[in-house]
């Protein structure tokens, strides 16, 4: 068979005759092939990068159209204009449903809103320099608890000290870091 | 859900789900003529002097133009009941029916004297013509709305009108046989204001009913 389109489409039409005489694989080959042409169609019409529009539900609306409607094509007639007009009157009516509802793809409003993940409360390098800045007990305690999230009974054991003495370590050191960098 | 998913369901459907009975255009074409009659038969009733009135031109003309304008409509009605139909070519057609009638007009104007215009064109027969077309009109537009709803007509607002405008001639036909005034002067003027109110109601209905 000649790849020439005229060809294709009559492909097509002797598809979707076996198809509504029946034959569910050639059916099946038609909606594929359906799908393609639809999806090709749709993405040069439509809006496709805006918000609130989703291609591939077009395709499948289109679909289903074209199944609950296949009575409406009969044999002899070329398919391709009958798809392509009920895919053009499904693509209206989605670009007319989504007019009427605001819709706001979050990903597109990057600019607007930010991470707070992203945002720095207290740098690594600041939290660093204030442990560092503490001597002996002190540091390894708030070193312990506070970076690196042990608890106290671990931290305890860890340095052995009795849990009282590692509490009022940690507290102490946490003093002396608000004393030093401006906030009690 | 993937596209390839809904195709494969789709498929597996495909002999299942075509099986529901779908009321041909043609069919519901040959019934609009019986609830036509119908509708007509109970609110009005032929005139008393209809077989004698059969001899004259001026009443046979109004079944020859309410006529045209039903087939036309209904030929114009089933290409927009389906997707990719030509049916800009078809509308052409609603021309015959619009020619016949301005010709009658004619040949009335010059075998009518100008100072009895008026008098054919209003008489007591305008409300009757204005309520019963749309009357009798009404359930044959119901029923073309009901077979135009299992096809797929790409334009709904225009495939309600068109079918309000078929409507409009199956019930002219009728009333044509009940309505005293002949004149092509009367049937021009009220018959067609009678159809806008068929067009305009069918236009809603598809609007309303006639989306897929």
């Amino acid at each position: 068979m000649a790849p020439a389109p005229s060809s294709k489409r009559q492909a097509l039409d002797a598809l979707m005759g076996r198809a509504v005489a029946g034959d569910e694989k050639a059916y099946r080959a038609f909606l594929t092939e359906a799908a393609i042409i639809v999806r090709r169609f749709a993405a040069g019409r439509m809006p496709h990068h805006s918000a609130g529009f989703d291609l591939e539900d077009l395709v499948q609306e289109v679909l289903l159209a074209v199944h609950t409607k296949r009575h409406t094509w009969r044999v002899g007639e070329p398919v391709t204009p009958w798809l392509l007009a009920i895919a053009r009157y499904k693509a209206i009516d989605a670009y007319r449903r989504r007019g009427k509802r605001v819709e706001i793809d979050i990903d597109a409003m990057g600019d607007v809103f930010e991470d707070p993940s992203a945002m720095p409360t207290a740098t690594g390098h600041d939290v660093g320099r204030a442990v560092a800045s503490l001597g002996g007990r002190q540091q390894a305690v708030v070193s312990a608890l506070s970076v690196e999230g042990k608890s106290i009974s671990q931290t305890a054991r860890d340095l052995d000290m009795s849990e009282g003495a590692v509490r009022v370590a940690f507290h102490r050191g946490l003093s002396t870091i608000a004393r030093k960098f401006g906030r009690t | 859900m993937q596209t390839d998913d809904l195709i494969a369901q789709l498929a597996e459907r495909n002999a299942r789900d075509g099986e529901s009975f779908v009321l041909p255009l043609w069919l519901a074409a040959l019934f609009a003529p019986v609830i036509g009659f119908a509708g007509f038969m109970a609110l009005l009733g032929p005139r008393p002097d209809f077989l004698a009135s059969l001899s004259t031109l001026r009443f046979d003309m109004k079944f020859v133009e309410a006529g045209l304008l039903a087939i036309a409509a209904l030929g114009l009605l089933a290409a927009l009941a389906r997707p990719a139909r030509p049916w800009r070519s078809r509308a052409r057609m609603l021309l015959v029916p619009a020619a016949v009638l301005s010709a009658a007009v004619m040949v009335e104007l010059v075998v009518v004297p100008a100072d009895l215009w008026g008098a054919q064109a209003f008489t007591a027969n305008a409300w009757t013509c204005l309520v019963a077309i749309p009357a009798i009109g009404a359930p044959v537009l119901a029923l073309f709305v009901v077979a135009l709803s299992q096809q797929a007509p790409t334009r709904p607002g225009l495939a309600g009108g068109v079918a309000g405008l078929a409507a409009a001639g199956v019930s002219a036909v009728f009333y044509a046989a009940h309505c005293p005034s002949d004149s092509p002067l009367f049937v021009a003027l009220w018959y067609p204001l009678a159809t806008l109110i068929l067009v305009a109601g069918g236009a809603v209905a598809g609007r309303m009913f006639l989306r897929w």
